[in-house]
């Protein structure tokens, strides 16, 4: 099967045989062989390259005026006008996508034409420069082919950006005689600027059949829902127009309107509004006395004063986006560019990318009857909400408004998530901007369950050779009610383990696995043996916690699934005459790690662990032998955002992580060791994800006065 | 001699090998550059003269979008009301905004009459309107009308089809042509094409209705709701079944599907398809043609086989066992199966083309299902195996948290549809789809609380923020006025010596007047004194004068230290949405008497932390206030000691977790001095004393006054009621207690940081 998912190895990987050198006979192979790359090489090397440069020149040399012309009989066929009941299952023809293994769709430009009609006069401005951007960056993009008939979709290099600039009839005819148009299935068109006078049609009048359209503009009676794409009317001054971001807080102006040619009675509208708070809000409009040579559109006045616009868009919180004309306005990405929250006031208007864009997030939506009351209505919003929008408008031009090339490629995005919808882009990916993404989490075991009791644990026994100590645990262990089944992870791969007669008889299966390495790393691998979801990790020396103590562990983890829940806890610390972490096992009120000498976690950790950990961590704690349980932990805090929890009151533990005991410099040595780790594990995650909290889970009625056999988990804390 | 010969030879080796990677890499690059080349040839050109292209628009042209021979805003809208009705209707061409602006957002149902027939599914819809916040008696202040006919099954062949109902509108003196109606429908159409036909003229109204075609949908106006059976529940409603998260999924099957096959007619095509993907071992795909009177007709060659097959798999086995769930369209484009699957975390694969999926306005479906095509039926198999194991856990997940949050009950779903539209009213004032699509749901997020998502307690991870690093201390004062008794004194003191502390506001639940502010104890931190109204659901009203995201809640004669304050605070930081407290209690099921107990005993488990003493979330007092029906709020105010243990109901229905208990420190119980209670305030105040930090030992034993009992019996009225109203039990055990790190160990006191929490 095709698929890209990681399968499962059942053991860990499996070690390499080294090769051993053998003879001549393998000499001469491989001399042989590295003389015939020699002589290939060189073959290549010095062979002519005229081709491949002759062929680049031409075409890279071409110009639009260049390409072929196309006549266009008056009688040649006109598609029908656009379906309103068009759907994705009843228009497109979801044959020609495929199923392939990278869930991408794949994106055909027909050729650059001229098209004239029979007078010879053309059907429109060959192409405009947004839209040579447009396909421009298609054909970069990982959608592109080259292929006619591998495409799934085929976007003529027709320019209907601006019906406008076109002539309808011409165009539409122009648009039937591709060779691959058949009614205009799986074609997409994409236009800015539809309808005009007298009755602006929000949506493209080119006939076209069944084609997509991605259009600017759409209301919700011409958008035909999960068929066409509403895209933002691109605004040419983003690119001319550096505005550094402004970082989010209030602004001089708390509402700004800059359009220019607003209707009278929005006019009038806003002029009310002013007239009621005063200096807060800002209406522009086109200046009347500029001198030559000022371009008009970077200009706007109010009164005598003149401003610089889009800059003066920077000064407000709040700017209005009214409907012209037409419903799409170019202004909106000037706004959003700007990281003033857009108030849009346009009824029906579908705003662009709405499929996917969550824009209650970036804008107010105010309905055209309520603009009286705008100024109310966005003071009731919280501060801190409008500094969240102000980012995320700046987040969205950054993303989806800010050139040809992010409308294009969102577009073809949307139209893949709903052909591939089981590989779709999701809702945080499409909306979070980096910040966000950044310092949230998304908790992969995020649905609020108990596990059910009687499900148990599987401890997971790692073990060397101390094999006296090892059935010492476990026995132990093997004394915990809820324990359903014991995994041994024998990593010696020098000595065999002990014969089944050997082994201590217990009340559930025991198995024993053994590893291809002497890796740490085989501790936390999600061996399929492990069939519950809760697991204890258990050190081959930790003889020391009693039944009732491992038993409230798994209350506890039960309780909390979604975390580490140890025995022994440890700290981290920010050293500030150092300038770096230190690890801190001393008797402290706080912790931030459990040691994995004995914790109880979920499974998928493992799995995450094995697969997911980032960096060369993994490989680092196997060449280091030693700090698998930080990265374990730093790697939970980190996927989950939640501290550990330690159970029960501290005991005297053999010093569970450190190899040798006696003397100080041992113990010094380990410190620094473990230290090195947070510090190395910090920057790789690029953050420190640990969370530092003051409690510890006891039992209900721990020390409590009361009568010890009735508490449920009596034998808690002995030392 | 043989040494050097092999060094020799190895010098030799390696400057081949050396020379062959550098050829190799040349060569490679060669190969690939003429590849990229030859594709740069068919790529689209990079034009000589690109920098002289004129622009799709004149700036001029972009920036002055405006036409003056155009009709005026108000002109173009008043043009829309006449031009956009019927099959084009929005919110805001066929609904009447204004009559929701006077009054809110109430829903009146009209009253049902004598003879009129009603399915009991539509009762229950009725019913869960009648229960919900926004039902209204008088139709002069209603915003959305429910009718009292039954117009679920409009299926003229069924038996539930109700007859004229065109006439019997147009006899209705309310229904003003269907304007800010609401319609539900489950069945429409008949065979043999099972179109959206209802068979009377709605109108203007809007429809909401299962198996919704997109076609038909109208937008922003139509709700699209599930298909649900006539067995669904009222209320509470059954949980999901997934019991546990584990990857890989440890399921039996990967895909299954059982169920009719038609052998022709509408939804024929798929569900005759669907027996090619079965493959015996991880594929279950089984359809029987037995259907209607006369299948037998129809049967084709594959039937007898079929129907054999189709016996030997058992249903619900299938829907316990596996990934994976077929969701074919039937005759209709929803079906019961959808429900079903989701219930049982068996993530649904939707094979129903054109099917507006149930309130797709406002949920995410693409993170819970995979939303297939009839068409590509064949590639079902390989795209469900290419779907990484994370990502299936993620997909179980959301199943359960949407079963759970909008559809397991009749309620629910009802609710949903409501919110939906009121939604609509005012966008500024609405949920957004994160709200929606994220734990715990739309229903439990009130948008007129606050529209920011760091002012709830559910979304602190997903977004960064923290909760505020200062709490509200929330004091019910019930004692005589005058003098203020030594408890809330020691208690004000306590309190505000807490570092974290950034204000006390004091509930006066009496009518005779405070104390003036002159009596009042200094203290670092501001007190706010607020006249209550005397009732006990009260003390959980949103008081504006709460600032902070913590309120601590206590009586005034609860006795606390500031350690104990800080410490829990603390450790409600790290909880922030459940119920942080002191004193706990536990409910179980009292088999005997087959209802709910509830016992304050020292018990190895707590259910109820008493709202005497701890912390939560101020949302949970707009929750309480807001979300909850009056009707339940006057329960409570008529029980004795009832608020609290609703309070901890309603937090656990929120977050489907116990509270947590902190350390409290051991103390003996104090005679709490005789104080004058305000009698007259407060009718069902509880006497004091038992609702103190230290009631665990203030169990209702047997001898303990008649009061005392009376209100343990009322308190267990109370859970009853409560777990009667929501339709099960909320309330979660839990089996621990957190203390401070160090708590009882043995090292010195100087090195702990709670030390007086041991005494």
């Amino acid at each position: 099967i095709m698929c890209a998912s990681a399968k499962y190895n059942t053991r860990g990987p499996a070690l390499i045989p080294r090769m051993k050198t053998k003879h001549r006979i393998y000499y001469i192979t491989l001399f042989s062989i590295v003389l015939l790359g020699l002589i290939a090489t060189g073959m290549f090397q010095f062979w002519p390259h005229s081709i491949e440069s002759s062929s680049d020149w031409t075409v890279e040399k071409r110009s639009v005026h260049d390409v072929p012309v196309v006549k266009l009989p008056a009688d040649s066929p006109i598609p029908e006008r656009g379906d309103l009941s068009c759907r994705m299952h009843t228009c497109f023809d979801v044959y020609r996508c495929g199923f392939n293994p990278k869930n991408k769709i794949k994106v055909y430009i027909y050729s650059l034409k001229k098209y004239v009609d029979e007078y010879g006069t053309l059907v429109s401005n060959t192409i405009s420069r947004e839209y040579n951007e447009l396909l421009t960056a298609i054909s970069d993009s990982e959608f592109y082919t080259d292929d006619v008939n591998r495409a799934c979709l085929f976007v003529p290099s027709i320019d209907v950006l601006n019906q406008n600039a076109l002539r309808i009839k011409e165009t539409a005819q122009a648009l039937a005689q591709l060779s691959r148009w058949d009614r205009g299935t799986n074609h997409l068109l994409f236009n800015m600027l539809p309808g005009g006078p007298p009755d602006y049609n929000t949506a493209l009048d080119v006939p076209r059949d069944r084609a997509l359209l991605a259009g600017g503009g759409f209301s919700t009676w011409t958008y035909r829902q999960g068929y066409d794409v509403s895209i933002p009317v691109y605004s040419p001054l983003s690119g001319e127009v550096d505005l550094p971001e402004r970082g989010p807080g209030p602004r001089r102006y708390f509402i700004l309107s800059s359009q220019m040619a607003l209707h009278p009675e929005y006019h009038l509208e806003l002029e009310a509004l002013q007239a009621e708070n005063g200096e807060s809000v800002l209406i522009l409009d086109k200046c009347t006395n500029l001198s030559d040579g000022v371009p008009a559109v970077r200009k706007r006045c109010y009164k005598n004063q003149v401003f610089d616009y889009p800059q003066v868009l920077q000064e407000s919180t709040f700017c209005v986006v009214l409907r012209g004309a037409r419903l799409g306005q170019a202004v909106l990405s000037d706004v959003l560019q700007a990281g003033c929250v857009p108030v849009i006031i346009a009824d029906s208007y579908i705003l662009p990318f709405s499929e996917v864009l969550d824009w209650k997030r970036a804008s107010v939506v105010i309905p055209e009857e309520k603009m009286p009351e705008m100024y109310s209505i966005l003071q009731s919003i919280p501060q801190r909400q409008i500094e969240e929008m102000q980012r995320q408008a700046r987040w969205f031009w950054e993303a989806y408004f800010r050139s040809m090339k992010a409308i294009a490629l969102a577009t073809l995005q949307i139209i893949n998530d709903r052909i591939y919808p089981y590989a779709a882009i999701s809702y945080e990916e499409w909306n979070d901007p980096p910040a966000v993404k950044w310092s949230s989490v998304s908790n992969p075991l995020f649905l609020p369950l108990i596990p059910p009791q009687s499900q148990g644990f599987t401890a997971v026994v790692l073990t060397y050779d101390r094999v006296e100590s090892l059935f010492r645990v476990i026995t132990e262990v093997s004394k915990v009610p809820s324990l359903s089944k014991l995994l041994v992870v024998w990593n010696n791969q020098n000595k065999n383990p002990p014969e089944d007669s050997l082994w201590p008889k217990i009340r559930v299966p025991l198995k024993v696995v053994r590893t291809a390495e002497n890796k740490l790393s085989n501790r936390f691998f999600p061996y399929d043996e492990i069939e519950t979801e809760a697991v204890l990790a258990i050190d081959d020396d930790i003889i020391m916690l009693t039944s009732d103590e491992l038993q409230f562990g798994y209350e506890v983890w039960r309780e909390f699934p979604d975390r580490l829940v140890g025995y022994p806890g440890r700290l981290h610390l920010w050293d500030h005459e150092m300038n770096k972490w230190k690890y801190e096992s001393e008797w402290t009120n706080e912790v931030s790690m459990v040691l994995t000498g004995a914790a109880f976690y979920h499974k998928y950790f493992n799995y995450l662990y094995t697969y997911k950990m980032p960096g060369d961590i993994k490989n680092w704690v196997d060449a280091h032998m030693n700090c698998e349980d930080i990265a374990m932990n730093f790697l939970v805090a980190n996927v989950t955002g939640k501290s550990v929890i330690k159970v029960t009151p501290r005991k005297k533990f053999k010093c569970p992580e450190c190899t040798a005991i006696d003397g100080l410099s041992l113990d010094q040595t380990h410190m620094v060791e473990r230290s090195e780790c947070i510090n190395k594990f910090a920057s790789v995650f690029g953050t420190m994800p640990l969370k530092v909290v003051e409690h510890r889970a006891d039992p209900v009625l721990y020390k409590d006065d009361f009568p010890e056999k009735l508490k449920s988990f009596p034998n808690i804390g002995s030392l | 001699m043989q040494t050097r010969k092999k060094y020799i030879f190895l010098t030799f080796l390696a400057s081949w090998l050396l020379l062959f990677f550098f050829g190799g890499d040349q060569l490679r690059r060669f190969a690939f550059f003429s590849g990229r080349k030859a594709e740069a040839r068919r790529n689209w050109p990079r034009w000589t003269d690109r920098s002289l292209l004129k622009s799709f628009a004149d700036p001029e042209e972009l920036q002055r979008d405006g036409d003056p021979s155009l009709l005026s805003p108000r002109e173009r809208r008043a043009a829309w009301l006449s031009v956009y009705r019927s099959s084009r209707c929005r919110m805001e061409t066929c609904f009447d905004f204004s009559r929701c602006e006077r009054n809110g957002f109430k829903v009146f149902t009209y009253p049902q009459e004598r003879g009129q027939p009603i399915s009991d599914t539509y009762s229950k819809i009725l019913s869960s309107i009648e229960r919900s916040r926004y039902h209204t008696l008088n139709p002069e202040e209603a915003c959305l009308f429910i009718l009292s006919i039954d117009t679920l099954d409009r299926d003229h062949l069924s038996g539930q089809y109700v007859r004229d109902v065109d006439e019997k509108i147009r006899g209705f003196p309310l229904w003003n042509g269907g304007r800010n109606h609401l319609i539900f429908n489950l069945y429409s159409g008949t065979w043999p094409s099972y179109t959206g036909e209802l068979g009377f003229d709605i109108g203007q109204a809007i429809l909401a209705k299962a198996s919704f075609d997109s076609e038909s949908f109208r937008p922003g106006f139509d709700v699209s709701i599930p298909l649900f059976s006539k067995e669904h529940p009222q209320r509470g409603g059954h949980r999901g079944w997934l019991s546990q998260d584990s990857v890989p999924p440890k399921k039996k099957y990967l895909l299954v599907f059982k169920g009719k096959r038609y052998l022709t007619g509408i939804g024929s095509g798929t569900r005759n398809a669907l027996h090619h993907i079965h493959n015996g071992q991880d594929i279950i795909s089984l359809t029987t043609c037995k259907h209607g009177k006369d299948w037998e007709k129809h049967k084709d060659t594959r039937c007898d086989k079929d129907n054999v097959d189709y016996e030997r798999f058992d249903y619900q086995e299938l829907l316990h066992n596996s990934t994976f769930c077929i969701v074919p369209r039937g005759r209709r484009l929803g079906s019961f199966r959808f429900l079903e699957a989701l219930q049982a975390a068996c993530i649904p694969v939707l094979l129903s083309d054109g099917w507006e999926l149930p309130f797709a306005e406002a949920i995410d479906w693409g993170r819970a299902a995979v939303v297939g095509s009839e068409r590509l039926l064949l590639q079902i198999p390989s795209a469900v195996r290419c779907i990484r194991p994370e990502r299936v856990l993620a997909f179980q997940q959301q199943t359960q948290f949407l079963w759970d949050a909008y559809f397991s009950s009749v309620d629910k779903i009802v609710h949903t549809t409501l919110e939906i539209i009121k939604d609509r009213l005012s966008p500024h004032r609405s949920r957004s789809r994160f709200l929606w699509n994220t734990l715990p749901g739309g229903l439990l997020v009130l948008p007129d609380f606050s529209t920011h998502l760091g002012d709830f307690p559910f979304y602190y991870l997903q977004h960064g923020y923290s909760p505020s690093k200062k709490f509200t201390a929330f004091i019910r004062a019930v004692s005589q006025a005058g003098s203020l008794s030594q408890p809330i004194l020691r208690l004000i003191q306590a309190v505000s010596g807490s570092q974290y502390c950034a204000q006390i506001v004091v509930l006066w639940s009496c009518e005779k007047p405070p104390p003036p502010s002159g009596k009042w104890p200094q203290s670092a931190v501001p007190v706010t004194i607020i006249q209550g109204s005397g009732k006990l659901s009260d003390r959980f009203f949103p008081f504006e004068a709460i600032q902070t995201d913590a309120v601590l809640s206590l009586d005034e004669d609860t006795s606390l230290s500031t350690s104990e304050v800080d410490f829990a605070f603390l450790v409600w930081r790290s909880f922030p949405e459940r119920i942080v407290g002191f004193p706990t209690q536990s409910h179980f099921w009292d088999a005997e008497q087959g209802r709910w107990g509830y016992t304050s005993k020292w018990t190895n488990e707590l259910s109820i932390v008493l709202t005497a003493a701890a912390f939560y979330h101020r949302y949970y007092h707009s929750l309480f206030t807001e979300y909850l029906p009056a009707a339940l709020r006057e329960l409570v105010d008529g029980l004795a000691a009832c608020e609290d243990i609703l309070m901890n109901v309603l937090v656990a229905a929120v977050t489907k977790l116990p509270p947590v208990k902190v350390t409290q420190r051991k103390q003996h119980k104090e005679v709490v001095a005789q104080q004058a209670e305000c009698r007259d305030g407060a009718a069902g105040t509880p006497p004091p004393g038992q609702r103190s930090p230290s009631a665990p030992h203030a169990a209702p034993a047997k001898g303990k006054g008649s009061a005392g009992s009376r209100r343990f019996s009322q308190r267990q009225d109370c859970l009853d009621q409560l777990a009667d109203w929501f339709g099960y039990m909320p309330l979660v055990s839990s089996q621990l207690r957190l203390d401070p790190v160090l708590f009882k160990d043995q090292v010195s006191v100087l090195r702990k940081k709670y030390p007086s929490l041991e005494k």
